[in-house]
């Protein structure tokens, strides 16, 4: 236990070594050319950016290898640009790095507080301006004052307004009502059931009333994929079956996970994929989640058809279409 | 001999040997892919088209589809088919099937246009079904609207073959194929028969107006010049994410290493 620690002593700081450029006139005069090369080649690049503003052809496409066909003014202009400013910028580094002075400078913390005359000195301007304003002799000018400051505040405030209103049960409506025609999308065709074959599809909005357009918001909700199978391939419940017409069978469009367009269908499978995630549903068995991020089967339209033999809606979707939502099943 | 004990033991040595059986045997492989052609029938003795046909379905189809293409274990029943489901099955070199796994892929015709055309005219007379269509038939340049197209393209067919036609992946190793370099025949039979995996778009949901308007949207985007050069094949953020990450990522790294190293 004799032993005594010694602390380490403080090192200090490394021998500075100098640089070629600071002990050899010859290599100054190289690295001095370098950099002039490096601006001059920024010269260059705007030379080429002016010539393929001016002189190359918008429309004049050149062979490169690797990159194939490709518009000159663009690639020349960008090129141009590119050049331009990436060597000026190397030349400052490169010119900063082997000529601009090179001693070492060591610059200590300060103190962050101020002296305290210096504070004491600030108080007393404060106290004194404050007393000059006059605002304790004229009241009228403090209140006013105040009032315009407290009122400009509420402005933003206001404009928090444009958040809202809020979706009520937007999220939970579409367009689709009891006897509502499917129509083909796009082309607007109403559909009858022998114009579907057994593994064929068809991508299905509802009509509007005369007089309607079609927003992309309704688009959003009510698109429809309508898939005809044979009819003994299906595996559904008997209230599921009757929402189905001699084999053909109507499901919501928009994934059930993050509202994606499902409509990758593979008729050999009879499977449906949503292609952003994977999301896999079973057409047989009403959409049905087989694979994939999806909580809930794809929500199914009942369809029948009415006097004119058009397919139809037979009752409005039974819950809301697309994502989870807050309060969705409230 | 003294040259491969020389080398053997080169830091190259082993990856280039890796490399070079990886070679050999994607080679043997596709050797063995290829269907051999077979020898063209003459046409003197034979009485009618639909005769020649019969004759090369015994010979080339019956194995798989059944003597009478009535089908049979491995191949389905190709009565009721039509002849357009057998013009874009056998002239886009799909059938006969040289490899039977997941996904039947387009590559050489094994028959030649005369004996497409016998083979479906057969099939055809077995019971009726959707006609082949040909390239002169099809107006689409003359008939189909390119705005049309694209908007049936996009609603239709862009979730499995890419929204720049391009394909795309599906379930268990099949795909969607690209419809690049398609000819418009094999587009429209496509469209009409729904071939593997690919559901049919009947002639009363996508008109036949509507379908050389597809075709004439497919054959403007073969066209579409890439402004900024490699196209990167076209299947967006991916490709394009990778290079923007390796590349750019890798040019700014080394950008960075060279401004903080000290000069000498």
């Amino acid at each position: 236990m004799s032993k005594e620690l010694t602390p380490l002593s403080d090192p200090g700081l490394s021998e500075h070594v100098h640089r070629k450029a600071d002990v050899d006139p010859q290599a100054a005069k190289k690295a001095e050319r370098q950099v002039g090369i490096l601006f001059l080649l920024s010269v260059f690049g705007t030379l080429l950016f002016v010539y393929a503003y001016v002189g190359i052809d918008e429309d004049s496409f050149i062979f490169l290898p690797v990159l194939g066909s490709t518009n000159a003014h663009q690639l020349f202009l960008g090129l141009g640009l590119a050049i331009a400013l990436f060597f000026i910028g190397m030349a400052a580094v490169h010119w900063a790095k082997v000529l601009m002075p090179d001693h070492e400078v060591i610059d200590h913390r300060k103190e962050q507080r101020s002296k305290d005359e210096e504070r004491d000195d600030f108080v007393a301007t404060v106290k004194e301006r404050s007393a000059e304003a006059g605002l304790g002799r004229r009241p009228f000018i403090k209140r006013t004052m105040l009032l315009s400051l407290g009122l400009v505040g509420i402005s933003p405030i206001l404009l928090l307004g444009d958040l809202g209103p809020l979706p009520g049960d937007d999220q939970k409506k579409t367009n689709w009502k009891s006897g509502t025609r499917l129509l083909t999308d796009p082309g607007d065709r109403p559909i009858r059931p022998s114009d579907l074959e057994v593994g064929g599809v068809a991508q299905v909005q509802p009509e509007l009333a005369a007089g309607k357009v079609r927003h992309l918001d309704d688009i959003a909700k009510d698109s429809v994929l309508l898939i005809r199978i044979r009819p003994e391939e299906f595996n559904l419940d008997a209230k599921r079956l009757s929402w189905t017409y001699e084999g053909i069978i109507a499901f919501s469009k928009i994934c059930s996970h993050m509202g994606c367009a499902v409509a990758l269908y593979e008729q050999t499978t009879k499977h449906l994929l949503c292609p952003c995630h994977q999301s896999t549903f079973d057409v047989t068995r009403a959409a049905k989640v087989i694979f994939g991020p999806s909580a809930r089967a794809l929500p199914q339209l009942p369809i029948t058809v009415d006097s004119q033999g058009y397919l139809v809606a037979k009752e409005p979707f039974s819950e809301p279409v697309g994502p989870s939502f807050w309060r969705r099943n409230k | 001999m003294r040259f491969i004990s020389k080398y053997r033991r080169h830091r190259f040595a082993a990856p280039l040997l890796l490399l070079g059986a990886l070679f050999l045997a994607g080679l043997t492989y596709s050797a063995a892919q290829a269907v051999t052609r077979q020898a063209t029938l003459s046409q003197s003795d034979k009485a009618t088209l639909i005769a020649e046909g019969k004759e090369i379905f015994a010979r080339g189809c019956s194995s798989c589809h059944g003597i009478n293409a009535e089908g049979a274990g491995i191949g389905p029943s190709l009565v009721g088919v039509g002849a357009a489901s057998v013009d874009f099955q056998v002239a886009t070199g799909r059938m006969p099937v040289a490899d039977m796994s997941q996904q039947i892929a387009r590559k050489t015709p094994v028959y030649d246009d005369q004996e497409v055309a016998a083979l479906a005219a057969y099939v055809a007379s077995l019971a009726p079904g959707p006609a082949a269509v040909t390239n002169e038939e099809l107006a689409w340049e003359r008939d189909g609207n390119t705005a049309e197209g694209g908007e049936l393209f996009r609603n239709n067919c862009s979730m499995c073959h890419n929204l720049a036609g391009q394909g795309g992946a599906l379930t268990q190793g099949k795909y969607a194929p690209t419809v690049m370099g398609v000819e418009p025949r094999h587009i429209y039979e496509a469209m009409l028969t729904g071939p593997q995996a690919m559901p049919v778009f009947s002639e009363t949901i996508l008109t036949p107006q509507e379908k050389l308007s597809v075709i004439k949207w497919i054959k403007h985007a073969e066209n579409e010049p890439a402004l900024g050069g490699a196209a990167l094949g076209r299947v967006g953020p991916v490709t394009e994410g990778l290079l923007a990450w390796v590349l750019g990522l890798g040019l700014l790294i080394g950008v960075a290493v060279w401004l903080t190293s000290k000069a000498r």
